[in-house]
Formats: structure tokens, C-alpha cells, sequence
């Protein structure tokens, strides 16, 4: 049977034709799609940031206060190890020429030289951990939060080295049998993965505040969307001075003290 | 034909034969107990239409690809609520949903995850951070266990 070029090309068209109604049909007999959805209570915000009162915290709290590291400890089963260059902290304190290096000048008010100073991970704008990780186990949320996917990381420690604030903690070891108390709602972490404050983001999903802010009795710690000119946390920062840590290194850090 | 070493050869041969098919031949004629995973919980006693999240067959196929959907859009999306094709909604959570109902893991999950081969050490790692109910309340599981009895 002797077939024209032209009866070659028509029977072409067809089956092009006929293939590629497949995804049409496809489409049509798909339903419906599933669906992920947000809760409806979740508190919503372009960049999430925090403000530290220093004078409430010192002020109005009891000396030695530390009710915020517990709360968080409590709160993300955070593993208490004897071995200090072991330890795992999410939110705990440092002295103002640790936490401010640079910005020391041996004459501050003995006050500012010996109080203790909160310190977390602050959710950079630019954050150094996120540009290094190789497996984006480490990135920034559409809200601005510096998050962490702890089943992704490898444990390579690129994100430590890289973070100018120390915030993250490398698990040596198995954390389980160390969390003192555990919350059955939050997981706890393999050996060998990085973890820090995630602003609890998974209490922000169901429209709570994070445990430190709801947890400090003195209310010195401010939480609020950096974007809004009406939230509380920029009412806050317009209202004080406040200071930054290494605010020269360009990392547009998220935690705000206010002096 | 004459083979040289004949004998040895042979015996060797055999010897090979038997031990490269001694999986097939030892476990040959006996039963192998079924996985029979428990879903005697009392979240699950006290439903009136017993559902999981997909149909039966789809959840125990696909259960792992699921998880792993929600993962992605947990952790990466920030999306917390899973609408299912019957258009229920879950909580893509495995320590408030999945153990909501299926709180005796080592009746229901262990069991298969044990009879489809996967030892401590292939065990699938979710458990090493996500929390089991037993350790939630020490005894919980005794407790269902002493149920179905």
C-alpha cells in the first residue's frame, strides 16, 4: 500500500491529536485536587521580629530569672546536657561584651556590664546560615522567619559556622534521653542535626504567641510584625532607642534591644 | 565425556546449589503469620463509621508517600490543615492526628513495619524524634493491650 506524503501527514496530526488529549481527559476526570490549607487562627505577618525590653527584664523580673529559657525548653523539648561545649539552647543569656562584642566601651553603667542579656536566634533578613546550607534544610519563611527542617539537614555544621550570633546547636548525641519533661505535641531531634529557635512557629499556625513572649511575667519581651506600623512591637521601637547585635556585618537582624 | 576432578566438581556443585537456594527451600510449606496490625484503640472503638484519612487500601500502599506530603507542606509551606478527598479536615500532624486514633504503635505500626521486613536499624527513623503515645503516658499501651484481650 502506497501512502502519500499527504495521508503520512494527516494520520501525524491525528495521533499528535489523539496523544495529547490524554492530559485533557486527565484534567477533566481529576475532581478535585487536594487541598492544604492554613489554619484560620494562625497569626499572619510580612516579617515577624521581637523587641527586649533590658530594664523590664532586669527590673521587674526576679534576679536570676529565667522563665522564658524554660518555658522554650519545655516547649521544644529541649535536651539539658551536662557537657558544655554539648549544650543545646534555643533562647538563654549572655553578658553585654558576649552578646554586643564591639560595642563595649568599659565605661557603661556597671548595670549593662552585669546583667544578663536574652539572646536567640534573630531571624535575619539576610541570614548567613540560609545562604550556606547545601540542602536548604535551613531557609526563610514568606513571614520572615529563619526556619529549620530538621528532617532535611545533613548535620555538616556549614549554618554554625556561619552564624555570627551562635544560635544554633549541633546534637552530639541522642537529646532523648536528656529532655527532662517531653511535650508529646513537638518532636525532639536525631543525633546529628542543627536546631534553633524557630519563633515557635508551630504555636504562631494556631494563632498562639511564642512561649518565651507568653512566658515572661515582666512582659519584656515584644513580639509583633516588623512591616506593621500599628503592631505593638514597632509602637515599641519607635517609643526607645534600641540597639542591635553586629548590626555591621549586614545581617538585618529581627531582635530588637531597647535600652 | 570425562570430566577431570569429576567427583569434586560435582559434590561441589551440589553443595553450591543447595546453599544458594537454602532461602527457598527452608522456609518451602510454612506458614508465615500475618501482620495483623490492631486497630483496637479506643478512639477507634468509640467511631461509628471507622475511616482513615484515605480508603483503607490507598493508606496502607501509600501512608509513607502521604506523610511525606505533608512534611513538604508543614515544614516548607506552613501549611498545618489537610483537606482530604471526602473533604474532611486533618491536622497534618503525626503526634495529634495519626496518634489520635492510632495510639498503640507497637500493635499497629511496629507490627507491619516488623512483618514487611524493616528491622531496628531500617526501622522507619520517624520515631526517633517524633513522639509515641507510650511515651506520652507510660502504660497507655499496656492498657489497650489488656483491652483486647
Amino acid at each position: 500500500m502506497e501512502k502519500s506524503r499527504r495521508d503520512f501527514l494527516k494520520i501525524g496530526g491525528i495521533c499528535a491529536l489523539g496523544l495529547s488529549s490524554l492530559d485533557v481527559a486527565d484534567a477533566f476526570a481529576k475532581k478535585r485536587v487536594t487541598e492544604f490549607l492554613t489554619n484560620p487562627k494562625a497569626g499572619t505577618a510580612k516579617r515577624w521580629a521581637m523587641a527586649i525590653d533590658v530594664k523590664k527584664c532586669w527590673n521587674e523580673g526576679n534576679e536570676g530569672c529565667t522563665e522564658c529559657i524554660l518555658a522554650c525548653d519545655l516547649a521544644h523539648n529541649i535536651p539539658d546536657i551536662p557537657v558544655k561545649r554539648q549544650e543545646v539552647k534555643w533562647i538563654w543569656n549572655e553578658k553585654y561584651e558576649n552578646a554586643f562584642p564591639g560595642q563595649e566601651e568599659s565605661m557603661e553603667p556597671k548595670e549593662v556590664k552585669d546583667k544578663p542579656f536574652m539572646v536567640l536566634c534573630n531571624h535575619c533578613l539576610h541570614a548567613p546560615c540560609v545562604r550556606v546550607c547545601p540542602t536548604q534544610a535551613t531557609f526563610k519563611d514568606p513571614d520572615g522567619i529563619t526556619m529549620m527542617d530538621f528532617h532535611r539537614c545533613i548535620g555538616c555544621r556549614y549554618c554554625m559556622a556561619a552564624c555570627p550570633y551562635g544560635a544554633r546547636s549541633f546534637n552530639w548525641r541522642d537529646p532523648r534521653p536528656y529532655v527532662k519533661k517531653i511535650n508529646p505535641d513537638f518532636p525532639t531531634r536525631d543525633r546529628g542535626v542543627v536546631e534553633k529557635c524557630d519563633f515557635c512557629v508551630e504555636r504562631l499556625a494556631i494563632g498562639k504567641i511564642p512561649a518565651c513572649v507568653e512566658a515572661c511575667k515582666s512582659k519584656a519581651l515584644i513580639f509583633g510584625d516588623l512591616d506593621d506600623p500599628e503592631s505593638e512591637l514597632r509602637k515599641a521601637l519607635a517609643s526607645r532607642f534600641s540597639i542591635q547585635r553586629k548590626p555591621e556585618l549586614g545581617t538585618m537582624p529581627g531582635v530588637y534591644y531597647l535600652i | 565425556m570425562k570430566i577431570y576432578d569429576g567427583k569434586y566438581i560435582l559434590i561441589g556443585l551440589l553443595v553450591f546449589v543447595g546453599l544458594a537456594t537454602f532461602p527457598i527451600w527452608f522456609d518451602h510449606g510454612k506458614a508465615v503469620a500475618p501482620a495483623d496490625p490492631s486497630l483496637n484503640t479506643p478512639v477507634i472503638a468509640g467511631m461509628m463509621v471507622k475511616h482513615c484519612i484515605l480508603p483503607k487500601d490507598q493508606m496502607i500502599t501509600e501512608h509513607m508517600k502521604l506523610l511525606n506530603v505533608w512534611r513538604t507542606e508543614v515544614v516548607r509551606y506552613g501549611k498545618r490543615v489537610y483537606v482530604a478527598p471526602n473533604g474532611e479536615k486533618y491536622e497534618m500532624s503525626l503526634e495529634t492526628e495519626c496518634f489520635r486514633c492510632h495510639s498503640n504503635k507497637a500493635e499497629f505500626c511496629d507490627r507491619c513495619h516488623n512483618f514487611a521486613g524493616l528491622d531496628k536499624a531500617s526501622d522507619p527513623y520517624c520515631f526517633s524524634c517524633h513522639v509515641v503515645p507510650s511515651e506520652k503516658k507510660p502504660g497507655a499501651v499496656a492498657m489497650v493491650g489488656k483491652e483486647s484481650k
